[in-house]
């Protein structure tokens, strides 16, 4: 029993933190992992800035964002006989799988997901040498993309932030 | 467990100073706990989301996310920042009488 009520603290005193991802990898098994990092970092009130860059581009290509594959090839924690995870077939199955097994837990799908994170307020940045590379256009891009940036113009946004390479 | 006193009774909470018992909690208890964390008053919109999260707790057993708000609650996310500012899934849970939710996403 004290006099002072036990209250949590949520640090809303604290000095604001940043947070940034860069996310280089197109296949499903690497796009989650940024995506829910960032997700917890949002929650908590951090500024959270997510770049997207070579196959990561593919994460927020309207064609490819909800077709993300993943393969087993090359992947010896999926403990599958490294001999037939190039069988023609594999990658498909290993990835309803994944899907499926995501759905069970309520992770929503790439698109839904990123649009959830944009609700909380994370900043969604495009490389402009991948969009160069890929030839796209802003309409080939999710909808609500803050802007597409070149290294030094992505370096000054981060500017005092914790950045995470996926 | 510790104790503490919330507008004038005594309740049972953890360490962080979360409710631990669900049944400590009432509305009145709420606006103590919203004044707290300097959440002045429950609007509506608030009470829609306490709501929520008592009654899916019931039946969950656990703390319902943020997104888990949105997507089954129909409360968008972008009003969950409004209503309870920088740290919604922490501060709805913790004016709900809940523990922090446990998922991820």
């Amino acid at each position: 029993m004290t006099d002072a009520p036990i209250v949590p603290d949520f640090g809303d005193d604290e000095e604001d933190r940043k947070i940034s991802f860069v996310c280089s990898k197109g296949s499903l098994d690497m796009a989650y992992p940024g995506l829910i990092m960032a997700s917890g970092a949002l929650e908590l009130g951090i500024e959270t800035h997510i770049f997207f860059t070579f196959w990561g581009m593919d994460m927020i290509n309207k064609k490819t964002m909800g077709k993300l594959k993943f393969s087993p090839v090359g992947n010896p924690a999926t403990h599958m006989p490294a001999a037939l995870a190039p069988f023609p077939g594999m990658t498909t199955m290993a990835t309803k799988q994944m899907n499926k097994q995501l759905e069970d837990l309520d992770i929503p799908d790439i698109p839904t997901f990123l649009e959830h994170l944009q609700d909380m307020g994370c900043h969604l940045w495009a490389c402009k040498m991948s969009v160069d590379m890929f030839k796209l256009t802003e309409d080939d891009m999710i909808d609500g993309l803050d802007g597409v940036l070149n290294v030094g113009e992505f370096m000054e946004i981060i500017e005092g932030a914790q950045t995470m390479f996926i | 467990m510790p104790a503490t006193t919330i507008g004038g009774r005594e309740v049972h909470v953890d360490d962080e100073g979360f409710l631990t018992e669900y049944d400590e909690w009432d509305e009145d208890l709420a606006k103590e706990l919203a004044a707290n964390i300097g959440i002045p008053e429950l609007t509506e919109d608030h009470w829609k989301v306490i709501t929520f999260l008592r009654a899916d707790y019931k039946e969950q057993g656990e703390t319902a996310t943020l997104r888990r708000v949105s997507a089954v609650g129909g409360i968008p996310t972008k009003s969950l920042f409004q209503l309870f500012p920088k740290k919604p899934a922490r501060k709805m849970s913790y004016v709900a009488g809940l523990p922090k939710p446990a998922g991820c996403i």
